[in-house]
């Protein structure tokens, strides 16, 4: 984990997902072929429409794809079923989502240990290594405090430690700043920044073009294909900004 | 997530949800404390019925006038059938005829109004002979009962039962002083003792009575007839008891001069009146339970409609949880073990209901319940079996939805 850019964490080739609805079949993602390594700061943007929630959803191992395959740190989970899909997704990703997704009858810190209860870790070091977790995120004095007693960037920062809390090989962002004012906002991409510069692989999901820009790489997809620049690329985040 | 976990995760969301949990659970609840309930009223309708035929005294069997019928049931004897005679007991008595017999009282029963005094009481004017105290094991709190001599002469002498004395005289010591039956004036010689029969019926009570000798009791209503209400005739032990049957049957027909199939009299044994008086309640006892099981099935439906509210409710929640790693199969047990939680609960508030009815009941109204452990125990049962079950279908829907629809709702 620790020497980046020395094995490769994604690898999609030849993803194409369709759905059946009804007499017609809407194909949602046309022929996609990404590799990502270890330690990459990605973003994925596109306009809603693009098959970029449905990338997400294969991503993250919510979903197969109808055909192609897709590597996640090295092992082939293109036709798993549902229980594998749930460990892998367990211990490989930690999910980030746009509504945070806490559990509202639970403490900050007991909200972050719920994947390690999944995991089968239990007693003191499940709570040892949420409330790393948690400080981590810089969180530790709101351990006892409920979702509701947090600010928005708050939570977002307890969801946060809780895709942390796995040490998982990626975290996947969907929307993450979707719901939240400029400045928890920019305080939750400081942190995706702070992760990064140690060395986890995050992928981001948006459709906005700033916080796209937060990432290395800037994956576009339009029409379910994918098209790739490098965000620090000046001249293309002006052109991108006009779309 | 062990089950350890799972348990604390159900618990969470019933304490979450209070007033809907404890909705869920009204069904069980009601459920539980009928079948509570109606299998105590059961039981204790049975002993006190056998408490009623403990206390007529041990190894006993009862002769009455009237035919019986073909097996076990008895047909009460007619108005006008004086099949049944003082010379009847008398053959009983005879060693010779019945050699397994170690006593009889021949008794009958009348109706009477007893004043004492102002004090009126309507009670049972009950004429037998001297043995009716050791046949039917009658001890005395005061006085003495009367003697053969008395017998004979038709002596003016009476023995009150506990209630009747209690009524007559509400001070002071009865034995000694007089009442007044039909015009005639009964000295109170004795009084007898609480028989621990419970009965609320005052033509039935063994506590409500005047015994006189027999031979009074003819003088008072002015007949000449021999005939008896009954015969109370008493084996020597239980193990002679259906010796002294035969021998009573077969010395009855042989007087009578009738065969079995037309037999004028019909005998009893306590066990008999036993299996009657219970097969009346048992029928009683399942329909009551019946209808509580019914309520049980209805809670139990409660318990999924709920159930699968809350799975529609909870999408959300289960696609996090999902997401985060859980697999259908903890979703699953998850949702599997609230639904036994509720269940379990409202059995445990049921039998709670339940038990507490027992004991505030029987104050109210006049009956007395039993607490069965055992009706506790199984009515905790079926409520687990009922949130197990019930849950099932509720449990596999959230097993089986997809994470993605489930995150996507909002």
């Amino acid at each position: 984990m620790s020497t980046s850019g020395t094995r490769t964490i994604i690898e999609l080739a030849g993803v194409r997902k369709t759905y059946a609805t009804g007499a017609a079949a809407v194909e949602a993602l046309r022929g996609i072929d990404v590799r990502i390594e270890e330690g990459e700061y990605v973003a994925i943007i596109g306009p809603s429409g693009s098959g970029k929630s449905t990338l997400m959803h294969i991503l993250g191992c919510l979903d197969v794809p109808t055909e192609g395959t897709y590597e996640l740190a090295g092992r082939d989970v293109s036709d798993l079923a549902e229980a594998e899909l749930a460990h892998i997704r367990n211990r490989e990703i930690g999910f980030v989502f746009q509504q945070f997704n806490l559990l509202p009858d639970m403490t900050a810190l007991r909200n972050v240990a719920l994947p390690l209860a999944y995991a089968g870790v239990y007693g003191a070091e499940r709570e040892e290594r949420a409330r790393h977790a948690l400080d981590r995120v810089g969180l530790s004095d709101r351990a006892d405090h409920r979702p509701g007693e947090l600010s928005g960037g708050q939570q977002q920062r307890v969801a946060v430690a809780r895709a942390l809390v796995t040490e998982p090989s990626m975290i996947l962002a969907d929307e993450p700043t979707g719901n939240l004012d400029s400045v928890s906002s920019a305080d939750v991409l400081a942190l995706f920044r702070e992760l990064h510069d140690a060395g986890r692989t995050i992928v981001l999901i948006t459709h906005e073009n700033d916080v796209a820009a937060e990432a290395d790489r800037v994956l576009t997809i339009r029409d379910g294909r994918i098209t790739e620049r490098a965000a620090d690329d000046a001249a293309t985040k002006a052109k991108v900004g006009t779309l | 997530m062990n089950w350890l976990e799972t348990l604390r995760t159900a618990a969470d969301a019933v304490r979450s949800h209070r007033m809907r949990s404890l909705l869920t659970m009204l069904g069980i609840v009601i459920g539980i404390s009928s079948v509570v309930l109606t299998v105590g009223l059961g039981l204790g309708a049975q002993d006190k019925v056998r408490s009623q035929i403990d206390a007529l005294g041990s190894n006993l069997l009862i002769v009455s006038p009237g035919s019986s019928t073909g097996t076990g049931g008895v047909r009460g004897g007619f108005g006008s059938a004086a099949t049944l005679t003082l010379a009847d007991a008398n053959t009983l008595a005879n060693s010779a005829v019945a050699p397994d017999v170690s006593r009889v009282a021949p008794t009958t029963s009348t109706s009477t109004s007893l004043t004492a005094g102002t004090t009126n009481w309507t009670s049972r004017i009950v004429g037998t002979t001297t043995n009716w105290q050791q046949v039917r094991a009658r001890t005395l709190t005061a006085g003495r009962f009367f003697t053969a001599n008395e017998l004979a002469d038709g002596a003016d002498v009476t023995v009150l039962g506990a209630d009747t004395a209690s009524e007559l005289f509400s001070r002071g010591n009865p034995v000694g002083q007089t009442i007044t039956a039909d015009g005639t004036t009964l000295t109170v010689i004795g009084v007898l003792a609480e028989s621990g029969a419970t009965s609320s019926s005052s033509s039935t009570s063994e506590d409500d009575l005047a015994v006189v000798p027999i031979t009074t009791a003819q003088q008072l209503s002015g007949s000449t007839s021999n005939a008896v209400a009954s015969v109370y005739v008493e084996a020597k032990s239980a193990d002679l008891l259906s010796a002294a049957y035969q021998e009573v049957d077969a010395a009855l027909l042989t007087s009578h001069d009738v065969s079995s199939a037309s037999a004028d009299f019909s005998i009893a044994t306590q066990d008999a009146l036993l299996a009657t008086a219970n097969s009346t309640n048992k029928t009683m006892t399942i329909l009551l339970a019946g209808v509580a099981a019914i309520s049980l099935l209805v809670g139990g439906i409660g318990v999924m409609n709920i159930m699968l509210v809350s799975v529609t409710e909870r999408v959300r929640e289960i696609g996090l949880r999902k997401a985060l790693g859980a697999t259908p199969s903890a979703i699953r047990r998850q949702f599997l073990i609230e639904a036994s939680l509720l269940g379990i609960i409202g059995g445990l508030i049921g039998a709670a209901i339940g038990v507490v009815g027992a004991l505030v009941l029987p104050s109210m109204i006049n009956q007395p319940v039993s607490i069965s452990g055992l009706a506790i125990l199984a009515a905790l049962g079926v409520s687990l079996g009922l949130g197990v079950g019930f849950g099932v279908y509720p449990a596999s829907r959230a097993a089986r939805l997809t994470p993605i629809d489930a995150l996507r709702s909002d």
